[in-house]
């Protein structure tokens, strides 16, 4: 049943292609609805084995060379699909005043979001890898199109360097599939490659993946191009993309190649950290507001890198937890600074921000800002917090250091979170008090001329929060589901 | 159904949403309200409290994150119901010192929950949660709401705070990989024989002390508390003073001392040292300070360093008497019930002077007697009890920390005999400058205590003169959890 994720997800791309421009909005989020519900479904049936990546679909392909169309589920799949569906609701709402050329960006837009279902479910290779690549080009459209700010740049170099690890990929691809001979993904994973193999077809594979996954120092395609990218695009950025290659280098390379994982598990414990560090500290200097969420948004995969190099049940149960947790907050953080702010106000600088007075004018989107603050904090109580406590916890186990330093990162994290949420809401009376009083007329903001928070903002924001909020206080509820399916992986035998 | 403590923590938070939601025209009176169904709850758990029974009470224990040793657990001890009660009696007591808009009363709400939380979970991550739950309001209270310089001061508290809780999360961690359970109980247990070894036990202690260090604070962790005191809202400098800092001094109680028994023998006399030196140098700080709030901030520092005195000479000893430890730590809990109070009192007067006066530096004011006697007087009684005068509630709690910790820590409980006459120094010459000599100019229209004033002042002023004359009622309330904690600290 969770296959019609994908299905109903490109069928609905084709719908709002062929109807009237009036349609694409509505058939877009009926679209993603509809996906998020088939996965909740799936969640919240009691009975399936999520311990297991158990094949759902398998139909012969190219009989030929071994391929089939093959797709599976397991805790892990089922966790990142959730987030995929919340992201792609939340993205529809916050885009819903596109107009121009309306059919053609919510075509690209739920491309990328079928392409994202497809890789999450792939249990063969090849149609893994295939989706992988399908999710590039639409992802350049929306941003080249769709975009603001120096958006072809971004488009450009984010495409160049998704090719880039994509080349590695499938290079690594094909070696595993050459050694292995299968491209199935669950025989590959009992099939021993040797260990002169796995020492060099892993660092391949994992840093081919670890380039979408915004690893440092191959991240510098992620700022720029969720600044380019329009609302949507930064929100799937965030929410999808970037999980895609984290979640390749778990399935993939980690469960292929273990003994080239254990080789070089602390050569990318240390890229993470660094990844962690250098990430909050940029975007503690950033002016543009969309770069300090593009920042931050490294700053957290690095987590998700850490938990997968510390190779135990915490920090890899943590990473994929931190995976849908990002892809919420991060989303979130996008929708507040890309449509609540920018959109209305045509700037994201915070020192223009902070003259404007928003958390007067924009009650709302302050309130989202904050609780989205707070999460991405890691404030207990909220998701990124549960996730990041797990991934420590697995981290003193393996790199006891590595948890100090990441520690000056989540200070770092906080000071520039709050940096930033302090000059776009709450700085008002600096400039409040002296320019905007001499000439209050002329502040659009002060004077009420700001577009109020619309009601498929509040549905995308609210739908946001009460999922952060939720996974923080009952991460049970994912971790129960995530942890067999870790536990199942070889590398950790 | 929902237990008397779980109910207790969600009043709050249940008066924060209806204050967000609806458009209330007074939303102080809807957080008294909601503050009144609270204090009814603390006086109904305080009831059912078996003041006798040792160990915890009416817990409520649910699982929560299994595999993160994470559950909801909760209950209390005498030490817990003694901040419960003080929580209670210093929220209303702060709604009243001045108008607050609608999103300050919600803040305000929700930190009163995590207090609440902080005060009553015997779970780490439990605990932890409630911790990092009162900051995000307190930071916004103090940003949104404060006076000048709240910029700066906002950040400054945050960013000290989380650094703080940062590290003790990671500490923690490393605890939890060592011995598997975040149970505050069961750490405490694991504690007596040793927690952790080797050097990282050191790292850990020191994450946990830092945390709670900047929290109380202690010199030099300190720098945040001014600033942020001097520019918050009154209502809310009483309740950071009153409460907040209070979740420092009850982790230092519940969490470092326990866990840590015999790296704090080691550590102790350097702690001390700190203590001594807050405990000393916070009094001269505060004499130089020209605004009021500002030295009145400067004093809390002080008073808070008498509870850690007490607390840490004997921790730091194990020869000591078990009268001594039981006389040091029953003046503790009392001198943080009492400085809660009297703090929050001294804060809601100078509140007052600035409302009439609207500044607020020493000099603004002067020969108040004249025009104000009953403003006067009462605030006198205040900075009384606030000095430790026989009969009022300080005194106490202050000779029992000194008599407990002399006997195991003769040094440093000299030295810090030192601070207790700076304070008395600084507050006298405060009240002189204030209440008498010629009456300023500026002060000529000044107004006297206002009846709805006076229905504030005169219960809190009743209830310091309860606690000074009979203390009797409030000893009850935590001496088995005194005598448990004596017997455990020396062993």
């Amino acid at each position: 049943m969770i296959a019609w994720t994908i299905y109903l997800t490109f069928a609905g791309a084709v719908i709002v292609l062929l109807l009237p421009r009036s349609f694409a909005r509505w058939i877009a989020l009926l679209t993603a609805v509809a996906g998020f519900a088939i996965s909740l479904a799936i969640f919240s049936r009691p009975n399936v084995d999520l311990g297991h990546f158990t094949t759902i679909v398998r139909v012969p392909w190219i009989p030929a060379l071994g391929m089939n169309y093959h797709l599976a589920l397991d805790g892990i799949s089922l966790t990142l699909v959730l987030v995929t569906g919340l992201a792609a609701i939340s993205a529809i709402l916050f885009s819903w005043d596109v107009d121009e050329r309306a059919n053609e960006f919510f075509f690209w837009l739920l491309l990328v979001v079928g392409g994202s279902y497809g890789v999450f479910l792939s249990a063969d290779l090849f149609l893994l890898f295939l989706f992988y690549e399908l999710v590039i080009v639409p992802k350049y459209f929306l941003i080249a199109i769709f975009g603001s700010t120096n958006k072809e740049y971004g488009a450009m170099k984010l495409t160049l360097y998704s090719f880039f690890g994509g080349a590695l990929v499938f290079l690594g691809v094909i070696v595993a599939y050459v050694a292995g001979g299968s491209s199935d993904l669950n025989q590959l994973g009992q099939f021993q490659f040797s260990s002169q193999l796995q020492s060099w077809a892993f660092p391949v594979l994992f840093l081919g993946f670890a380039v979408l996954a915004g690893i440092w120092p191959l991240h510098t395609w992620a700022p720029t191009g969720h600044v380019a990218a329009p609302t949507a695009g930064s929100m799937l950025l965030a929410g999808i993309v970037m999980k895609l290659g984290a979640y390749g280098a778990l399935r993939v390379a980690m469960n292929l190649f273990p003994d080239g994982f254990q080789m070089w598990r602390g050569w990318f414990a240390v890229l993470a950290v660094i990844g962690i560090v250098y990430a909050a500290a940029v975007a503690l200097r950033q002016r543009d507001l969309k770069f300090v969420i593009g920042y931050s948004s490294v700053s957290h995969m690095g987590f998700v890198l850490l938990g997968l190099a510390t190779a135990n049940v915490f920090g890899v149960s943590g990473a994929v937890l931190q995976m849908f947790s990002h892809g919420v907050i991060g989303a979130l953080l996008f929708a507040v600074a890309g449509t609540m702010i920018y959109r209305r106000t045509h700037t994201r600088d915070l020192d223009a921000l902070s003259a404007m007075n928003l958390r007067k004018a924009l009650p709302f989107a302050a309130f989202t800002f904050v609780i989205a603050s707070a999460a991405s904090m890691g404030i207990p109580g909220f998701s990124g917090f549960a996730a990041e406590i797990t991934i420590l916890i697995g981290a003193w186990r393996t790199y006891p250091a590595a948890v100090w330093i990441v520690g000056v990162g989540m200070v770092l994290v906080g000071a520039f979170t709050l940096r930033a949420l302090k000059r776009a809401f709450f700085d008002s009376d600096l400039a409040a008090g002296g320019a905007a009083q001499a000439a209050p007329a002329e502040n659009p903001a002060t004077s009420g001329q700001l577009e109020p928070i619309t009601i498929p903002e509040k549905l995308g924001a609210g739908l946001l929060m009460l999922a952060t909020l939720v996974v923080g206080l009952y991460p049970k509820l994912l971790l129960d589901r995530i942890q067999p399916a870790v536990e199942a992986m070889r590398f950790l035998k | 159904m929902v237990g008397l403590i779980t109910a207790l923590i969600i009043i709050p938070v249940a008066g924060a949403i209806v204050l967000y939601i609806g458009h209330a025209k007074n939303p102080r009176v809807i957080a008294l309200i909601f503050n009144g169904i609270s204090l009814f709850y603390a006086l109904m758990l305080w009831q059912k409290f078996d003041a006798g029974a040792p160990g915890l009470q009416l817990i409520e224990r649910h699982a929560w994150i299994p595999s993160l040793g994470a559950e909801y657990l909760v209950g209390i001890d005498g030490l817990s119901l003694l901040l419960i009660l003080l929580t209670s009696l210093v929220f209303p007591f702060a709604f009243c010192a001045q108008q607050l808009e609608r999103g300050a009363c919600a803040l305000m709400l929700v930190m009163q929950a995590a207090l609440y939380g902080t005060f009553t979970a015997q779970n780490f991550v439990l605990w932890f949660l409630f911790y990092e739950m009162s900051l995000i309001p307190a930071f916004l209270l103090i940003k949104i709401y404060g006076g000048a310089n709240r910029d700066h001061a906002s950040v400054k508290f945050f960013l000290y705070t989380f650094l703080g809780s940062v590290f003790m999360l990671l500490a923690f961690l490393g605890i939890y990989f060592a011995k598997e359970t975040f149970d505050f109980a069961k750490l405490a247990d694991l504690g007596k024989t040793g927690l952790l070894t080797g050097n990282v036990r050191w790292f850990v202690f020191a994450g946990i002390f830092l945390g709670l260090a900047v929290k109380v604070p202690i010199f030099p962790f300190h720098t945040w508390l001014p600033d942020a005191y001097q520019t918050a809202p009154t209502g809310v400098s009483m309740v950071l003073t009153g409460t907040l800092s209070k979740m420092g001094v009850y982790g230092f109680i519940r969490l470092l001392v326990p866990l840590f028994p015999n790296e704090i023998k080691i550590a102790g006399p350097w702690i001390l040292a700190l203590v001594v030196c807050s405990i000393v140098f916070a009094p001269l700080a505060a004499w130089a300070q020209r605004d009021l709030k500002r030295m009145v901030a400067y004093l809390s520092i002080n008073h808070l360093g008498y509870c850690l005195l007490g607390l840490f000479a004997i921790a730091t000893t194990s020869t000591s008497a078990v009268i001594d430890r039981h006389a040091a730590l029953s003046g503790v809990f009392l001198q943080i019930f009492n400085h809660g109070l009297t703090a929050a009192a001294l804060f809601y007067f100078v509140g007052l002077l600035e409302q009439r006066r609207g500044l607020r530096g020493i000099n603004d004011f002067g020969g108040l007697m004249q025009r104000a006697p009953l403003l006067c007087g009462w605030m006198s009684v205040a900075v009384f009890s606030s000095l430790g005068l026989p009969g009022l509630n300080g005194f106490l709690g202050e000779f029992l920390i000194f008599k407990g910790s002399f006997a195991t820590a003769a040094g440093f409980t000299s030295l810090a005999v030192i601070g207790l006459l700076f304070t008395a120094v600084t507050f006298m010459r405060a009240m002189q400058s204030l209440f008498s000599g010629p009456l300023a100019e500026s002060c000529a229209g000044f107004s006297d205590l206002l009846l709805n004033e006076k229905i504030v002042v005169v219960p809190v002023t009743l209830l310091m003169f309860a606690i000074g004359l009979n203390p009797q009622f409030i000893l009850n309330t935590f001496n088995t959890t005194v005598a448990q904690m004596a017997r455990l600290f020396g062993a």
